[in-house]
Protein backbone atom coordinates (compact mmCIF):
# COMPACT_ATOMS: atom_id res chain seq x y z
CA UNK A 1 0.00 0.00 0.00
CA UNK A 2 1.03 3.48 -1.02
CA UNK A 3 0.54 5.81 1.50
CA UNK A 4 0.32 9.93 1.84
CA UNK A 5 3.04 9.64 4.56
CA UNK A 6 5.85 8.54 2.26
CA UNK A 7 4.48 11.54 0.17
CA UNK A 8 4.56 13.93 3.16
CA UNK A 9 7.36 12.68 5.23
CA UNK A 10 10.13 14.96 6.31
CA UNK A 11 12.84 13.16 6.30
CA UNK A 12 13.66 13.27 2.63
CA UNK A 13 14.57 15.61 -0.32
CA UNK A 14 11.74 16.78 -2.04
CA UNK A 15 10.31 14.86 -5.05
CA UNK A 16 12.05 17.23 -7.87
CA UNK A 17 9.24 15.57 -10.41
CA UNK A 18 6.90 17.13 -8.49
CA UNK A 19 5.84 20.78 -10.71
CA UNK A 20 4.94 22.36 -7.58
CA UNK A 21 8.74 21.70 -6.31
CA UNK A 22 9.95 22.58 -9.99
CA UNK A 23 8.13 25.69 -10.19
CA UNK A 24 8.90 26.72 -6.71
CA UNK A 25 12.65 26.26 -7.28
CA UNK A 26 12.38 28.43 -10.72
CA UNK A 27 10.79 31.16 -8.93
CA UNK A 28 12.68 31.32 -5.93
CA UNK A 29 16.20 31.46 -7.83
CA UNK A 30 15.32 34.02 -10.35
CA UNK A 31 13.70 36.34 -7.27
CA UNK A 32 16.91 35.72 -5.12
CA UNK A 33 19.00 36.72 -8.52
CA UNK A 34 16.44 39.76 -8.62
CA UNK A 35 17.17 41.19 -5.22
CA UNK A 36 20.62 40.83 -5.61
CA UNK A 37 20.58 43.11 -8.67
CA UNK A 38 18.08 45.38 -7.63
CA UNK A 39 20.47 45.41 -3.97
CA UNK A 40 23.33 46.52 -6.84
CA UNK A 41 21.50 48.62 -8.89
CA UNK A 42 19.46 51.97 -7.65
CA UNK A 43 17.94 52.43 -10.80
CA UNK A 44 14.67 50.01 -11.45
CA UNK A 45 15.04 50.30 -15.05
CA UNK A 46 18.96 49.44 -15.20
CA UNK A 47 18.46 46.88 -12.57
CA UNK A 48 15.73 45.35 -15.19
CA UNK A 49 18.38 45.69 -17.64
CA UNK A 50 21.02 43.78 -15.51
CA UNK A 51 18.44 41.02 -14.36
CA UNK A 52 17.60 40.34 -18.12
CA UNK A 53 21.56 39.34 -18.64
CA UNK A 54 22.17 37.99 -15.20
CA UNK A 55 19.21 35.38 -16.18
CA UNK A 56 20.03 34.63 -19.44
CA UNK A 57 23.63 33.49 -17.88
CA UNK A 58 21.90 31.79 -15.08
CA UNK A 59 18.72 29.42 -17.20
CA UNK A 60 21.63 26.44 -18.61
CA UNK A 61 22.96 26.39 -15.00
CA UNK A 62 19.54 25.87 -13.22
CA UNK A 63 17.30 24.13 -16.25
CA UNK A 64 20.50 21.68 -16.28
CA UNK A 65 20.25 21.65 -12.06
CA UNK A 66 16.49 20.48 -12.21
CA UNK A 67 17.06 17.87 -14.67
CA UNK A 68 19.71 16.30 -13.19
CA UNK A 69 17.81 16.57 -9.63
CA UNK A 70 14.68 15.33 -10.93
CA UNK A 71 16.33 12.05 -12.42
CA UNK A 72 18.44 11.81 -9.49
CA UNK A 73 15.15 11.89 -7.41
CA UNK A 74 14.02 8.31 -6.49
CA UNK A 75 17.88 7.73 -5.70
CA UNK A 76 18.29 11.35 -3.32
CA UNK A 77 15.12 10.84 -1.35
CA UNK A 78 16.48 6.82 -0.39
CA UNK A 79 19.51 8.97 1.39
CA UNK A 80 19.48 10.70 4.53
CA UNK A 81 18.47 14.13 4.48
CA UNK A 82 21.98 15.50 5.49
CA UNK A 83 23.45 12.90 2.65
CA UNK A 84 20.66 14.09 0.62
CA UNK A 85 21.32 17.68 0.89
CA UNK A 86 24.70 17.59 0.16
CA UNK A 87 24.01 15.31 -2.99
CA UNK A 88 22.00 17.33 -4.52
CA UNK A 89 24.42 20.77 -3.49
CA UNK A 90 27.30 18.49 -5.57
CA UNK A 91 24.88 17.95 -8.57
CA UNK A 92 23.58 21.67 -8.71
CA UNK A 93 27.56 22.59 -8.88
CA UNK A 94 28.16 20.29 -11.31
CA UNK A 95 25.86 22.09 -13.28
CA UNK A 96 27.00 25.48 -12.64
CA UNK A 97 30.43 24.30 -13.62
CA UNK A 98 29.64 22.86 -16.83
CA UNK A 99 27.63 25.81 -17.91
CA UNK A 100 30.65 27.93 -16.78
CA UNK A 101 33.19 26.00 -18.88
CA UNK A 102 30.44 25.92 -22.11
CA UNK A 103 30.12 29.47 -21.95
CA UNK A 104 33.60 30.30 -21.85
CA UNK A 105 34.51 33.80 -22.12
CA UNK A 106 30.99 34.92 -21.49
CA UNK A 107 31.36 33.94 -18.36
CA UNK A 108 30.52 36.67 -15.77
CA UNK A 109 33.05 35.43 -13.35
CA UNK A 110 35.27 33.00 -12.61
CA UNK A 111 34.31 29.34 -11.84
CA UNK A 112 35.49 29.81 -8.24
CA UNK A 113 32.73 32.47 -7.92
CA UNK A 114 30.13 30.64 -9.91
CA UNK A 115 30.56 27.59 -8.12
CA UNK A 116 29.70 29.82 -4.66
CA UNK A 117 26.65 31.56 -6.06
CA UNK A 118 25.32 28.20 -6.89
CA UNK A 119 25.77 26.03 -3.89
CA UNK A 120 23.95 29.45 -2.32
CA UNK A 121 21.25 29.41 -4.07
CA UNK A 122 20.77 25.72 -4.07
CA UNK A 123 20.91 25.58 -0.41
CA UNK A 124 18.50 28.78 -0.04
CA UNK A 125 16.27 26.68 -2.08
CA UNK A 126 16.62 23.31 -0.32
CA UNK A 127 16.09 25.26 2.82
CA UNK A 128 13.14 26.89 1.72
CA UNK A 129 11.28 24.04 0.66
CA UNK A 130 12.01 21.85 3.69
CA UNK A 131 10.42 24.36 5.73
CA UNK A 132 7.92 24.37 3.51
CA UNK A 133 6.76 21.14 4.05
CA UNK A 134 7.06 21.78 7.66
CA UNK A 135 5.06 23.91 7.76
CA UNK A 136 2.57 21.62 5.69
CA UNK A 137 3.72 18.95 8.08
CA UNK A 138 1.96 15.43 7.35
CA UNK A 139 -0.03 15.98 11.05
CA UNK A 140 -1.33 19.10 9.63
CA UNK A 141 -2.61 17.17 5.98
CA UNK A 142 -3.83 14.34 7.64
CA UNK A 143 -5.88 16.29 9.86
CA UNK A 144 -7.07 18.17 6.92
CA UNK A 145 -7.85 15.40 4.89
CA UNK A 146 -9.74 13.53 7.17
CA UNK A 147 -11.66 16.68 8.14
CA UNK A 148 -12.17 16.88 3.67
CA UNK A 149 -13.17 13.05 4.14
CA UNK A 150 -15.65 12.78 6.55
CA UNK A 151 -18.47 15.23 5.07
CA UNK A 152 -21.36 13.13 3.34
CA UNK A 153 -24.84 14.79 3.00
CA UNK A 154 -26.59 13.81 6.01
CA UNK A 155 -29.68 13.89 3.85
CA UNK A 156 -27.89 10.86 1.59
CA UNK A 157 -27.62 8.85 4.61
CA UNK A 158 -31.34 9.19 6.06
CA UNK A 159 -32.68 8.86 2.00
CA UNK A 160 -30.82 5.61 2.07
CA UNK A 161 -32.19 4.47 5.18
CA UNK A 162 -35.95 4.93 4.44
CA UNK A 163 -35.32 3.39 0.79
CA UNK A 164 -33.84 0.49 2.74
CA UNK A 165 -37.00 0.40 5.27
CA UNK A 166 -39.51 0.74 2.51
CA UNK A 167 -37.83 -2.26 0.53
CA UNK A 168 -37.89 -4.60 3.96
CA UNK A 169 -41.08 -5.91 3.60
CA UNK A 170 -41.78 -6.03 -0.78
CA UNK A 171 -37.95 -7.43 -0.69
CA UNK A 172 -36.16 -8.18 2.13
CA UNK A 173 -33.12 -9.63 -0.65
CA UNK A 174 -32.67 -6.03 -2.12
CA UNK A 175 -32.99 -4.51 1.47
CA UNK A 176 -30.39 -6.16 2.00
CA UNK A 177 -28.00 -5.93 -0.49
CA UNK A 178 -28.63 -1.89 0.09
CA UNK A 179 -27.43 -2.29 3.45
CA UNK A 180 -24.39 -4.14 2.17
CA UNK A 181 -23.93 -1.44 -0.04
CA UNK A 182 -24.52 1.09 2.45
CA UNK A 183 -22.31 -0.58 4.88
CA UNK A 184 -19.31 -0.65 2.23
CA UNK A 185 -19.50 3.09 1.83
CA UNK A 186 -19.23 4.08 5.14
CA UNK A 187 -16.26 1.96 5.51
CA UNK A 188 -14.72 3.99 3.03
CA UNK A 189 -16.01 7.27 4.55
CA UNK A 190 -14.25 6.64 7.91
CA UNK A 191 -11.50 4.67 6.75
CA UNK A 192 -7.52 5.95 6.42
CA UNK A 193 -7.66 9.19 4.45
CA UNK A 194 -3.73 8.97 4.16
CA UNK A 195 -4.05 5.46 2.08
CA UNK A 196 -3.87 5.66 -1.53
CA UNK A 197 -6.44 2.96 -3.05
CA UNK A 198 -6.02 1.33 -6.67
CA UNK A 199 -8.92 2.62 -8.85
CA UNK A 200 -10.98 -0.64 -8.82
CA UNK A 201 -11.70 -0.12 -5.63
CA UNK A 202 -12.63 3.41 -6.29
CA UNK A 203 -15.11 2.09 -9.36
CA UNK A 204 -16.84 -0.48 -7.25
CA UNK A 205 -17.36 1.89 -4.17
CA UNK A 206 -18.91 3.89 -6.58
CA UNK A 207 -21.09 1.55 -8.16
CA UNK A 208 -22.49 0.61 -4.71
CA UNK A 209 -23.27 4.27 -4.25
CA UNK A 210 -25.12 4.22 -7.45
CA UNK A 211 -27.00 1.21 -7.02
CA UNK A 212 -28.09 2.58 -3.57
CA UNK A 213 -29.59 5.73 -5.43
CA UNK A 214 -30.77 3.70 -8.32
CA UNK A 215 -33.12 2.11 -5.94
CA UNK A 216 -34.27 5.34 -4.67
CA UNK A 217 -34.58 7.25 -7.67
CA UNK A 218 -35.16 4.56 -9.81
CA UNK A 219 -36.10 6.21 -14.06
CA UNK A 220 -34.86 9.09 -13.18
CA UNK A 221 -31.23 7.88 -12.84
CA UNK A 222 -29.93 6.79 -15.98
CA UNK A 223 -25.89 5.77 -15.63
CA UNK A 224 -23.94 5.03 -18.27
CA UNK A 225 -20.32 3.44 -17.66
CA UNK A 226 -17.06 3.89 -20.13
CA UNK A 227 -14.17 2.28 -18.16
CA UNK A 228 -13.25 0.29 -20.90
CA UNK A 229 -9.91 2.08 -21.22
CA UNK A 230 -9.69 2.68 -17.61
CA UNK A 231 -6.13 1.86 -15.95
CA UNK A 232 -7.84 -0.23 -12.92
CA UNK A 233 -4.80 -0.52 -11.26
CA UNK A 234 -3.87 3.22 -10.84
CA UNK A 235 -3.43 4.58 -7.61
CA UNK A 236 -5.88 7.90 -6.34
CA UNK A 237 -6.82 8.93 -3.00
CA UNK A 238 -10.51 7.44 -1.90
CA UNK A 239 -13.13 8.62 -2.15
CA UNK A 240 -12.65 10.75 -5.21
CA UNK A 241 -14.78 9.21 -7.94
CA UNK A 242 -17.68 8.71 -5.13
CA UNK A 243 -18.51 12.34 -4.41
CA UNK A 244 -18.12 13.52 -7.96
CA UNK A 245 -20.72 10.95 -8.87
CA UNK A 246 -22.98 12.03 -5.82
CA UNK A 247 -22.90 15.69 -6.93
CA UNK A 248 -24.18 14.86 -10.19
CA UNK A 249 -26.89 13.20 -9.13
CA UNK A 250 -27.57 15.99 -6.93
CA UNK A 251 -27.78 18.30 -8.74
CA UNK A 252 -28.47 16.89 -11.98
CA UNK A 253 -31.05 14.24 -10.96
CA UNK A 254 -32.78 15.30 -8.07
CA UNK A 255 -33.95 18.42 -9.23
CA UNK A 256 -35.80 17.68 -12.03
CA UNK A 257 -38.49 15.25 -12.38
CA UNK A 258 -38.29 13.93 -15.68
CA UNK A 259 -34.86 11.06 -16.49
CA UNK A 260 -31.90 12.34 -16.39
CA UNK A 261 -28.22 10.58 -17.67
CA UNK A 262 -24.89 10.40 -15.56
CA UNK A 263 -22.01 9.44 -17.57
CA UNK A 264 -18.70 8.24 -16.26
CA UNK A 265 -15.67 7.75 -18.51
CA UNK A 266 -12.07 7.15 -16.84
CA UNK A 267 -9.24 6.41 -19.54
CA UNK A 268 -5.67 6.48 -19.64
CA UNK A 269 -3.98 9.05 -21.63
CA UNK A 270 0.05 8.20 -21.42
CA UNK A 271 1.01 9.13 -17.83
CA UNK A 272 -2.06 10.61 -17.32
CA UNK A 273 -5.35 9.25 -15.94
CA UNK A 274 -8.72 11.33 -16.79
CA UNK A 275 -12.09 10.86 -15.36
CA UNK A 276 -14.78 12.79 -16.45
CA UNK A 277 -17.98 12.67 -15.17
CA UNK A 278 -21.23 14.39 -16.84
CA UNK A 279 -24.79 14.87 -16.14
CA UNK A 280 -27.60 16.58 -17.72
CA UNK A 281 -27.87 19.92 -16.36
CA UNK A 282 -31.05 21.90 -16.42
CA UNK A 283 -30.74 25.33 -17.09
CA UNK A 284 -31.24 27.92 -14.34
CA UNK A 285 -34.92 28.61 -15.40
CA UNK A 286 -35.73 30.05 -11.37
CA UNK A 287 -37.82 26.93 -10.90
CA UNK A 288 -35.97 24.74 -11.39
CA UNK A 289 -32.15 26.60 -10.46
CA UNK A 290 -29.56 24.68 -9.47
CA UNK A 291 -28.73 24.33 -5.98
CA UNK A 292 -26.03 25.59 -3.83
CA UNK A 293 -23.55 23.81 -2.43
CA UNK A 294 -22.02 22.39 -5.81
CA UNK A 295 -18.83 24.81 -5.62
CA UNK A 296 -17.98 23.68 -1.90
CA UNK A 297 -18.49 19.59 -2.47
CA UNK A 298 -15.99 20.44 -5.56
CA UNK A 299 -14.05 22.27 -3.68
CA UNK A 300 -13.53 20.06 -1.36
CA UNK A 301 -12.13 16.90 -3.98
CA UNK A 302 -9.85 19.53 -5.49
CA UNK A 303 -8.54 20.64 -2.15
CA UNK A 304 -7.61 16.87 -0.98
CA UNK A 305 -6.04 16.23 -4.64
CA UNK A 306 -4.05 19.54 -3.67
CA UNK A 307 -2.60 17.78 -0.72
CA UNK A 308 -2.18 14.37 -2.96
CA UNK A 309 -0.41 15.71 -5.82
CA UNK A 310 0.15 19.06 -5.29
CA UNK A 311 0.35 21.03 -8.68
CA UNK A 312 0.46 17.99 -10.46
CA UNK A 313 -3.75 17.57 -10.26
CA UNK A 314 -6.45 19.55 -11.59
CA UNK A 315 -10.37 19.59 -11.64
CA UNK A 316 -12.31 21.42 -14.35
CA UNK A 317 -15.80 21.99 -14.33
CA UNK A 318 -17.65 23.19 -17.37
CA UNK A 319 -21.41 23.85 -18.06
CA UNK A 320 -22.34 24.06 -21.57
CA UNK A 321 -25.84 23.36 -23.39
CA UNK A 322 -27.76 21.48 -20.74
CA UNK A 323 -24.57 19.31 -19.11
CA UNK A 324 -22.65 19.89 -16.35
CA UNK A 325 -19.51 17.94 -16.49
CA UNK A 326 -16.22 17.38 -13.91
CA UNK A 327 -13.00 16.35 -15.05
CA UNK A 328 -10.58 15.05 -12.91
CA UNK A 329 -6.83 14.64 -14.00
CA UNK A 330 -4.31 13.16 -11.89
CA UNK A 331 -0.87 11.58 -12.56
CA UNK A 332 -0.44 7.93 -13.18
CA UNK A 333 0.77 6.15 -10.95
CA UNK A 334 0.18 2.23 -10.24
CA UNK A 335 0.78 -0.09 -7.80
CA UNK A 336 3.64 -1.64 -9.34
CA UNK A 337 5.84 1.30 -9.57
CA UNK B 1 -65.29 8.25 12.85
CA UNK B 2 -64.85 8.31 9.15
CA UNK B 3 -61.55 7.51 8.23
CA UNK B 4 -58.81 10.11 7.61
CA UNK B 5 -58.08 10.44 4.05
CA UNK B 6 -54.61 10.98 3.18
CA UNK B 7 -52.53 12.19 0.33
CA UNK B 8 -48.67 11.51 0.26
CA UNK B 9 -46.68 13.96 -2.30
CA UNK B 10 -42.62 12.54 -2.61
CA UNK B 11 -40.77 12.41 -6.12
CA UNK B 12 -38.90 9.20 -4.36
CA UNK B 13 -41.75 5.75 -5.07
CA UNK B 14 -40.16 3.98 -2.06
CA UNK B 15 -40.57 6.75 0.37
CA UNK B 16 -44.12 6.83 -1.00
CA UNK B 17 -44.26 3.27 -0.31
CA UNK B 18 -42.79 3.40 3.42
CA UNK B 19 -45.42 6.12 4.02
CA UNK B 20 -48.37 3.37 2.74
CA UNK B 21 -47.22 0.49 4.76
CA UNK B 22 -46.60 2.86 8.34
CA UNK B 23 -50.13 4.63 7.60
CA UNK B 24 -51.32 0.76 7.26
CA UNK B 25 -50.26 -0.59 10.13
CA UNK B 26 -51.62 2.35 12.23
CA UNK B 27 -55.02 2.10 10.70
CA UNK B 28 -56.32 0.76 13.85
CA UNK B 29 -55.02 3.59 16.24
CA UNK B 30 -56.00 6.28 13.42
CA UNK B 31 -58.29 4.97 10.79
CA UNK B 32 -57.03 6.34 7.50
CA UNK B 33 -57.57 5.99 3.95
CA UNK B 34 -55.28 6.80 0.73
CA UNK B 35 -56.58 9.72 -0.61
CA UNK B 36 -53.82 9.84 -3.32
CA UNK B 37 -50.48 9.64 -4.30
CA UNK B 38 -47.86 12.63 -6.42
CA UNK B 39 -44.59 12.04 -8.08
CA UNK B 40 -43.83 16.11 -7.87
CA UNK B 41 -45.40 19.33 -6.81
CA UNK B 42 -47.29 19.93 -9.88
CA UNK B 43 -48.92 16.44 -10.11
CA UNK B 44 -49.80 16.85 -6.37
CA UNK B 45 -51.28 20.34 -7.40
CA UNK B 46 -53.37 18.72 -10.00
CA UNK B 47 -54.31 16.07 -8.41
CA UNK B 48 -55.42 17.11 -4.75
CA UNK B 49 -58.45 19.08 -5.53
CA UNK B 50 -60.43 16.03 -6.37
CA UNK B 51 -58.97 13.80 -3.96
CA UNK B 52 -60.88 15.25 -0.38
CA UNK B 53 -57.65 14.74 1.32
CA UNK B 54 -57.61 15.58 4.77
CA UNK B 55 -53.96 15.41 5.27
CA UNK B 56 -51.38 16.23 3.14
CA UNK B 57 -48.08 14.48 3.67
CA UNK B 58 -45.39 16.76 1.56
CA UNK B 59 -42.02 15.90 0.81
CA UNK B 60 -39.89 19.13 1.52
CA UNK B 61 -37.33 18.68 -1.53
CA UNK B 62 -39.28 17.95 -5.03
CA UNK B 63 -37.98 18.70 -7.96
CA UNK B 64 -39.93 21.41 -10.41
CA UNK B 65 -41.39 23.73 -7.29
CA UNK B 66 -40.04 24.11 -3.58
CA UNK B 67 -41.87 22.28 -1.18
CA UNK B 68 -42.49 25.63 1.00
CA UNK B 69 -44.23 27.52 -2.34
CA UNK B 70 -46.02 24.29 -2.93
CA UNK B 71 -47.67 24.35 0.42
CA UNK B 72 -49.01 28.18 -0.23
CA UNK B 73 -50.38 27.16 -3.44
CA UNK B 74 -52.08 24.15 -1.21
CA UNK B 75 -53.48 26.59 1.37
CA UNK B 76 -55.29 28.66 -1.21
CA UNK B 77 -57.55 25.42 -2.06
CA UNK B 78 -61.23 25.87 -1.77
CA UNK B 79 -60.96 22.51 0.54
CA UNK B 80 -57.45 22.88 1.79
CA UNK B 81 -56.35 19.91 3.58
CA UNK B 82 -53.97 20.11 6.70
CA UNK B 83 -50.04 20.12 5.80
CA UNK B 84 -47.57 17.78 7.01
CA UNK B 85 -44.29 18.01 6.32
CA UNK B 86 -41.76 15.49 5.76
CA UNK B 87 -37.94 15.64 5.02
CA UNK B 88 -34.47 13.68 4.98
CA UNK B 89 -32.76 16.33 6.55
CA UNK B 90 -31.26 17.24 9.86
CA UNK B 91 -32.82 19.93 11.98
CA UNK B 92 -29.96 22.08 10.89
CA UNK B 93 -31.64 22.29 7.20
CA UNK B 94 -35.35 22.14 8.77
CA UNK B 95 -34.34 25.53 10.93
CA UNK B 96 -33.00 26.57 7.42
CA UNK B 97 -36.45 25.97 5.63
CA UNK B 98 -37.72 28.49 8.32
CA UNK B 99 -39.99 24.97 8.99
CA UNK B 100 -39.96 25.42 12.65
CA UNK B 101 -43.11 26.66 13.36
CA UNK B 102 -44.90 24.01 11.29
CA UNK B 103 -45.24 20.31 11.54
CA UNK B 104 -43.12 18.22 10.04
CA UNK B 105 -41.70 14.92 10.20
CA UNK B 106 -38.76 13.45 9.84
CA UNK B 107 -37.09 10.59 7.15
CA UNK B 108 -37.12 7.97 8.03
CA UNK B 109 -40.54 8.36 9.80
CA UNK B 110 -41.67 6.27 12.44
CA UNK B 111 -45.51 5.14 13.05
CA UNK B 112 -45.74 6.97 16.46
CA UNK B 113 -44.47 9.72 14.80
CA UNK B 114 -46.62 9.81 12.16
CA UNK B 115 -49.78 8.62 14.37
CA UNK B 116 -49.18 11.79 16.70
CA UNK B 117 -48.58 14.50 13.71
CA UNK B 118 -51.99 13.04 11.93
CA UNK B 119 -53.71 13.67 15.14
CA UNK B 120 -52.16 16.81 15.92
CA UNK B 121 -53.28 17.89 12.46
CA UNK B 122 -56.71 16.96 12.57
CA UNK B 123 -57.17 19.01 15.44
CA UNK B 124 -55.50 22.25 14.14
CA UNK B 125 -56.86 22.29 10.54
CA UNK B 126 -55.31 23.63 7.43
CA UNK B 127 -52.48 25.91 7.81
CA UNK B 128 -52.96 29.00 6.98
CA UNK B 129 -51.96 30.84 3.68
CA UNK B 130 -49.87 33.54 5.57
CA UNK B 131 -48.84 31.36 7.98
CA UNK B 132 -46.58 29.82 5.37
CA UNK B 133 -45.92 33.08 3.55
CA UNK B 134 -44.21 33.80 6.46
CA UNK B 135 -42.22 31.04 6.92
CA UNK B 136 -41.57 30.82 3.08
CA UNK B 137 -39.95 34.25 3.80
CA UNK B 138 -38.76 34.22 0.00
CA UNK B 139 -40.75 35.32 -3.18
CA UNK B 140 -42.69 32.99 -4.51
CA UNK B 141 -41.83 31.56 -8.36
CA UNK B 142 -45.43 30.85 -9.11
CA UNK B 143 -48.76 32.97 -8.97
CA UNK B 144 -51.65 30.53 -8.40
CA UNK B 145 -54.82 31.38 -10.12
CA UNK B 146 -57.96 30.01 -8.33
CA UNK B 147 -60.89 28.78 -9.97
CA UNK B 148 -63.99 26.32 -9.27
CA UNK B 149 -61.45 24.70 -6.90
CA UNK B 150 -58.40 24.00 -9.22
CA UNK B 151 -55.51 25.61 -9.38
CA UNK B 152 -53.76 26.82 -12.17
CA UNK B 153 -49.61 28.11 -11.82
CA UNK B 154 -48.31 31.23 -13.99
CA UNK B 155 -44.72 31.94 -13.62
CA UNK B 156 -44.07 35.11 -12.31
CA UNK B 157 -41.01 35.22 -14.88
CA UNK B 158 -44.47 35.28 -17.50
CA UNK B 159 -46.31 38.21 -15.57
CA UNK B 160 -45.86 41.35 -17.84
CA UNK B 161 -47.97 43.20 -15.59
CA UNK B 162 -50.22 43.38 -12.29
CA UNK B 163 -53.23 45.89 -12.13
CA UNK B 164 -55.79 46.52 -9.40
CA UNK B 165 -59.34 46.71 -9.82
CA UNK B 166 -62.45 46.44 -8.05
CA UNK B 167 -61.74 43.88 -6.03
CA UNK B 168 -59.23 41.19 -7.90
CA UNK B 169 -55.77 41.95 -9.42
CA UNK B 170 -55.37 41.28 -13.09
CA UNK B 171 -52.45 39.53 -13.58
CA UNK B 172 -51.45 40.27 -17.66
CA UNK B 173 -49.63 37.51 -19.77
CA UNK B 174 -48.27 37.22 -23.30
CA UNK B 175 -51.05 34.55 -23.56
CA UNK B 176 -53.94 35.94 -21.49
CA UNK B 177 -55.58 37.27 -18.51
CA UNK B 178 -55.85 35.96 -14.81
CA UNK B 179 -57.61 37.08 -11.60
CA UNK B 180 -55.41 37.06 -8.05
CA UNK B 181 -57.02 37.53 -5.01
CA UNK B 182 -54.13 39.72 -3.64
CA UNK B 183 -53.29 43.18 -2.38
CA UNK B 184 -51.20 45.13 -4.63
CA UNK B 185 -49.22 46.42 -2.08
CA UNK B 186 -48.30 43.15 -0.58
CA UNK B 187 -47.52 42.09 -4.10
CA UNK B 188 -45.07 45.28 -4.80
CA UNK B 189 -43.25 44.13 -1.78
CA UNK B 190 -42.95 40.57 -1.99
CA UNK B 191 -41.46 41.34 -5.59
CA UNK B 192 -39.74 44.28 -5.54
CA UNK B 193 -36.96 43.25 -7.32
CA UNK B 194 -38.90 42.23 -10.51
CA UNK B 195 -41.74 44.88 -10.63
CA UNK B 196 -42.01 48.74 -10.69
CA UNK B 197 -44.78 50.86 -9.35
CA UNK B 198 -46.05 52.69 -12.12
CA UNK B 199 -49.55 53.66 -11.57
CA UNK B 200 -51.68 53.73 -7.87
CA UNK B 201 -53.19 50.49 -9.50
CA UNK B 202 -50.27 49.14 -11.70
CA UNK B 203 -46.98 47.27 -11.45
CA UNK B 204 -45.28 46.19 -14.35
CA UNK B 205 -42.45 43.48 -14.61
CA UNK B 206 -38.82 45.53 -15.35
CA UNK B 207 -38.27 42.93 -17.80
CA UNK B 208 -41.21 43.62 -19.83
CA UNK B 209 -40.90 47.42 -20.34
CA UNK B 210 -39.59 48.07 -23.53
CA UNK B 211 -39.84 51.92 -24.05
CA UNK B 212 -42.01 55.13 -22.64
CA UNK B 213 -43.80 57.21 -25.23
CA UNK B 214 -45.52 60.33 -24.72
CA UNK B 215 -49.35 60.62 -25.02
CA UNK B 216 -50.69 63.70 -25.63
CA UNK B 217 -54.43 63.33 -24.58
CA UNK B 218 -54.94 60.31 -22.34
CA UNK B 219 -58.55 59.41 -20.20
CA UNK B 220 -56.90 62.45 -17.58
CA UNK B 221 -56.98 64.77 -20.16
CA UNK B 222 -53.56 65.81 -19.91
CA UNK B 223 -50.22 64.75 -21.48
CA UNK B 224 -48.75 61.95 -19.52
CA UNK B 225 -46.14 58.92 -20.66
CA UNK B 226 -47.05 55.95 -20.95
CA UNK B 227 -45.39 51.90 -20.76
CA UNK B 228 -44.35 50.58 -23.92
CA UNK B 229 -44.50 46.64 -23.38
CA UNK B 230 -42.71 43.41 -24.88
CA UNK B 231 -45.32 41.54 -26.63
CA UNK B 232 -48.82 43.05 -25.86
CA UNK B 233 -50.25 45.96 -27.27
CA UNK B 234 -51.82 47.59 -25.17
CA UNK B 235 -50.17 50.68 -23.59
CA UNK B 236 -50.17 51.73 -19.22
CA UNK B 237 -49.87 55.14 -18.12
CA UNK B 238 -47.51 56.34 -15.62
CA UNK B 239 -48.98 58.81 -12.85
CA UNK B 240 -46.81 61.83 -12.65
CA UNK B 241 -45.88 60.97 -9.28
CA UNK B 242 -43.88 57.72 -9.99
CA UNK B 243 -42.82 59.06 -13.36
CA UNK B 244 -39.50 60.24 -11.72
CA UNK B 245 -38.58 57.09 -10.29
CA UNK B 246 -39.69 54.81 -13.46
CA UNK B 247 -37.70 56.56 -15.52
CA UNK B 248 -34.85 56.34 -13.28
CA UNK B 249 -35.21 52.77 -13.40
CA UNK B 250 -35.79 52.37 -17.10
CA UNK B 251 -32.71 53.99 -17.47
CA UNK B 252 -33.94 56.83 -20.08
CA UNK B 253 -34.68 54.66 -22.72
CA UNK B 254 -37.44 56.75 -23.84
CA UNK B 255 -38.59 57.87 -27.59
CA UNK B 256 -41.46 59.85 -29.11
Amino acid sequence: MVSIRQKLRTDGLPDFRNLGVIARTLLGVHALVFAIVLAAHPDLAQAVQAFVRAAALLEPALVASLCLLAAATPWLRRLPYGGGFAAALALAGAAAAASHALLGEAAPAGLARTLAYALAAAALVLAYLRLRERAFSPALAEARLAALQSRIRPHFLFNSLNTVLALMRRDPRRAEQALEDLAELFRALMSDARTLVPLAEEVALAERYAAIEQLRLGERLRLAWDLDAAPMDALLPPLVLQPVLENAVHHGIEPSAGPGEVSVRIERRGDRVRATVENTHLPASGAEAPRPGNRIALENIRERLALYFDAEARLETRAEAGRFCVEIDIPYRSQAA
Amino acid sequence: MRPLRVFIADDEAPARERLKALLDDIAAEVPNVLAGEAASGLQALERLPDSGADVLLLDIQMPGIAGLELARHVAALERAPALIFVTAHDRHAVEAFELNALDYLLKPVRAVRLAAALRKAVATGPASAERLARAAGAAREFFSVAARNRITLVPVSEVLYLKAGQKYVTLRTRAGEHLLEESLVQLEREFAGRFVRIHRNCLVARAAIRGFERASCGEEGEPHWEVVLEGVPERLPVSRRQWQAVRALAGGQTHG
